[in-house]
């Protein structure tokens, strides 16, 4: 266990039937049958389980997925709490099937000394909402000048083993080849975010027929895919671990598809709206769609599609970016990066990837869950759902008929491309360690 | 027509001949003793300036006072701006003022038309960062109307600009200026070519509805329009091209590339000039500049916008 559940504490610990859910696990397609939980356990996975005494949930037509688990999340906490805290970012997180999360290191002050990791390590565990794993700063202050003291925050409390300066690039390639080969020492791995800094000087779109067209000052692909290529390459020559934060281009999959087919210890994620959304929303400049890196093309999306179908990309990672509604609403050049998203991930899955038939759901568990807790290194995540599993259990509804995306929700932030858009699917119930943090589709945990 | 301009997209080839034509009625106006009309009166257009530019401001002011509206002018400096009031918020105070219309100049992309969203009025587009300046694109399109199509007199009415070949030179990339203009020529018939070094041009140039060249001496012998754009400070060192000498030589206008244009071509800059650089001084000081009368073509042409967005359509005052 990566941290004490909500369940540890009770004398008397509930135990739970899912009756009826179709199970989609990594690898085994799926089937019906019943979950019985126990403690924190699955207790077992089978037809026509008749625990006397359980609490029954009705699981007719949903699908159970193993806990989702994302590599990407921007809680804010400490220093942005305007924006989000652990509490509402892991309440976000809950309601969108999540049982942890990754949180990331550009808070204020950075994440990038034991202290502060384990204080938000500590937030995620008072929350209870889900486990909150931080992810270590690669560089002092993301200055990108300086190895933070990574080894130290392995060995803290938070037991950190991604590192990542996410926001910002180690664009110096020494730092970025001594940071990939420091973290062997202890299986961590450099969750880079791919930016070349000169390339994107003022950059603020895709550089493309958008940005040509909006005036807006272009982002080429070639930015991200340099450092992902050169990357690819100081990893191999050292033998090390490398994690590819948001790809956004079809380049970046070809890139990554040829590392991996070296037998380099390449991986990478995707975010949900790299999967659905295209810089011709920029036309109106609404900021609610500037993100970092930006929303590419047509032609861009569909290969991101078929690189996470293939396995290419090995995840979906939400980049959960909250911000306050004053960061949004104002001209497009001024505004914040980023977008929310961990209360529609599964939702943007669902229509991007398994409406159109190139995932299913054990392909769904498989990228949101198994793949993202192996690369965090997450004990108790991420595991199938069998018998004697950590009860971390995702059930979704993929029938709920579509209905326009809100905004608000747990989330203290607003910032959702997708609002208004219909979606289709609900996420029913979320299970942490055999607790419910949600339950038809309302957070359980009263506080 | 819309209730805005944000960008020379929104007018239609009707709309544009529509402003165009106004304008002609409205230059009449200029060589009368009193050269008001009451068509504004009692209406208020704010001038909200986030940059400096002395030249777009004091035409709108002009066009609108010419029009008898009211005219508050909000100029960045020594404005709540400087305390960093948001756009958002300003535009609220402008709409709580009861503005007619705002006409804005940003510099940012996008400013006019998220302003377009917070206000009810009309929105005018004085140039918003790198995307568009559509009044400089009409009271251009007026100009080359006027000295190519009607011998500088109100003849052409209800005519565009056929056949005419316009080549813009120099910062495409950055300019406003070239992204208005090559959608409104090119809407009104016009034959646009781009001339720039590929440094400036935007990758997705290809898409856009006009031709572009590397080579400016190609291009002079068949240009009835030559506009020269001009070649921003903070440009230069910034590895677009290796020098201003080195620019001035390839994309510079000066007499003697000039002698190499038809007999009727005119030569056209947006201004304020870098002499020397983007334009030889004897070639804006010569007969076939335009740079002048640009100017009093602006007063006439934004007159007639805000004539067309507030006014509404007949003017008997100048109809006869």
């Amino acid at each position: 266990m990566t941290a004490a559940g909500p369940a540890r504490g009770g004398a008397a610990k509930p135990r739970w039937l899912i009756r009826g859910a179709t199970i989609a696990g990594s690898g085994d397609g799926f089937r019906v049958a019943d979950i019985a939980i126990s403690g924190e356990s699955v207790a077992a996975v089978e037809s026509g389980l008749d625990h006397a005494g359980a609490t029954v949930l009705d699981a007719d037509g949903l699908v159970a997925l193993p806990g989702l688990v994302d590599l990407h999340t921007h809680l804010r906490e400490p220093g942005r709490e305007d924006a989000e805290t652990v509490e509402t970012g892991t309440a976000a997180a809950a309601l969108g099937g999540y049982t942890a999360v990754h949180a990331m290191a550009n808070t204020d002050p950075v994440a990038d000394t034991a202290g502060v990791v384990e204080q938000v390590w500590r937030l995620g565990q008072m929350a209870g909402h889900c486990d909150v794993q931080p992810v270590g700063a690669v560089t002092v202050g993301l200055a990108g000048t300086r190895l933070a003291e990574l080894g130290t925050m392995a060995d803290s409390a938070a037991r950190v083993r991604v590192f990542s300066d996410d926001g910002r690039c180690v664009a110096d390639p020494l730092l970025m080849r001594r940071a990939l080969e420091y973290v062997k020492a202890f299986d961590g791995v450099i969750a880079q975010h791919a930016q070349d800094p000169r390339l994107t000087e003022g950059a603020q779109l895709n550089e493309g027929e958008m940005s040509a067209r909006l005036g807006l000052a272009g982002w080429p692909a070639v930015a991200e895919e340099a450092i992902i290529a050169r990357d690819c390459l100081l990893a191999a020559h050292v033998g090390s671990a490398l994690h590819v934060c948001h790809v956004s281009t079809a380049g970046s999959a070809e890139i990554i598809r040829w590392a991996k087919a070296k037998g380099w210890q390449v991986t990478a994620e995707v975010t949900p709206h790299h999967l659905l959304l295209t810089d011709e929303l920029a036309a109106g400049y609404d900021p609610v769609f500037k993100v970092n890196p930006p929303l590419r093309t047509d032609a861009d999306v569909t290969e991101l599609r078929r690189a996470l179908a293939d396995g290419t990309i090995d995840c979906v990672a939400t980049d959960h970016a909250p911000h306050p509604v004053e960061a949004k609403e104002t001209e497009w050049s001024e505004a914040a990066f980023g977008m929310t998203g961990l209360e529609t991930a599964l939702r943007v899955v669902q229509h991007a990837m398994v409406d159109t038939g190139l995932l299913d759901w054990a392909g769904v568990a498989d990228r949101m869950s198994v793949q993202p807790a192996r690369i965090g290194r997450l004990r108790g995540q991420g595991v199938p759902l069998t018998a004697g599993a950590p009860a971390n259990i995702t059930l979704y509804d993929p029938a709920a008929p579509a209905e326009p995306v809100i905004a608000s929700g747990a989330s203290k932030s607003r910032n959702s491309p997708f609002a208004g858009m219909h979606l289709p699917g609900r996420v029913v119930a979320t299970f942490l360690r055999g607790t419910p943090t949600v339950l038809d589709g309302k957070l359980a945990l009263s506080r | 027509m819309k209730r805005h301009l944000i960008s020379a997209a929104d007018l239609s080839r009707a709309d544009a001949v529509l402003i165009l034509d106004t304008a002609e009625e409205l230059a009449a106006l200029a060589d009368r003793p009193i050269k008001k009309l009451p068509t504004l009166r009692g209406r208020t257009v704010v001038n909200l300036f986030y940059e400096d530019s002395t030249r777009t401001r004091i035409s709108f002011e002009a066009a609108a006072k010419r029009l008898s509206a009211d005219v508050i002018n909000f100029s960045a400096k020594g404005s709540s701006v400087a305390k960093g009031e948001s756009l958002k918020d300003t535009a609220l105070t402008l709409e709580a003022m009861g503005a007619d219309a705002v006409v804005i100049r940003h510099g940012a992309s996008g400013a006019a038309h998220r302003l377009a969203s917070w206000v009810h009025g009309s929105v005018l587009n004085a140039g918003d960062g790198t995307h568009e300046h559509p009044t400089q694109a009409l009271l251009d399109a007026f100009t080359i109307r006027r000295r190519l199509r009607g011998d500088g007199t109100p003849g052409a009415r209800g005519a565009g600009l056929d056949g005419l070949r316009v080549t813009i030179v120099g910062d495409v990339l950055h300019s406003r200026v070239a992204r208005s203009n090559v959608l409104l020529l090119s809407t009104l018939g016009a034959e646009v070519t781009l001339a720039a070094p590929p440094t400036l041009l935007p990758l997705a140039v290809g898409s856009w509805p006009c031709a572009v060249s590397y080579d400016l001496d190609a291009e002079l012998p068949k240009s009835d329009v030559v506009m020269m754009l001009r070649v921003q400070q903070e440009r230069m060192g910034a590895a677009y091209f290796p020098s201003v000498r080195e620019y001035s030589r390839r994309y510079g206008l000066d007499a003697a590339r000039m002698a190499r244009l038809p007999e009727h071509a005119i030569v056209m800059h947006p201004g304020p000039m870098n002499r020397g650089v983007e334009i030889a001084a004897d070639v804006a000081d010569s007969v076939r500049s335009t740079i002048v009368e640009q100017v009093a073509n602006g007063v006439t042409t934004r007159m007639a916008v805000l004539y067309l967005l507030l006014g509404g359509m007949e003017f008997p005052e100048v109809a006869q």
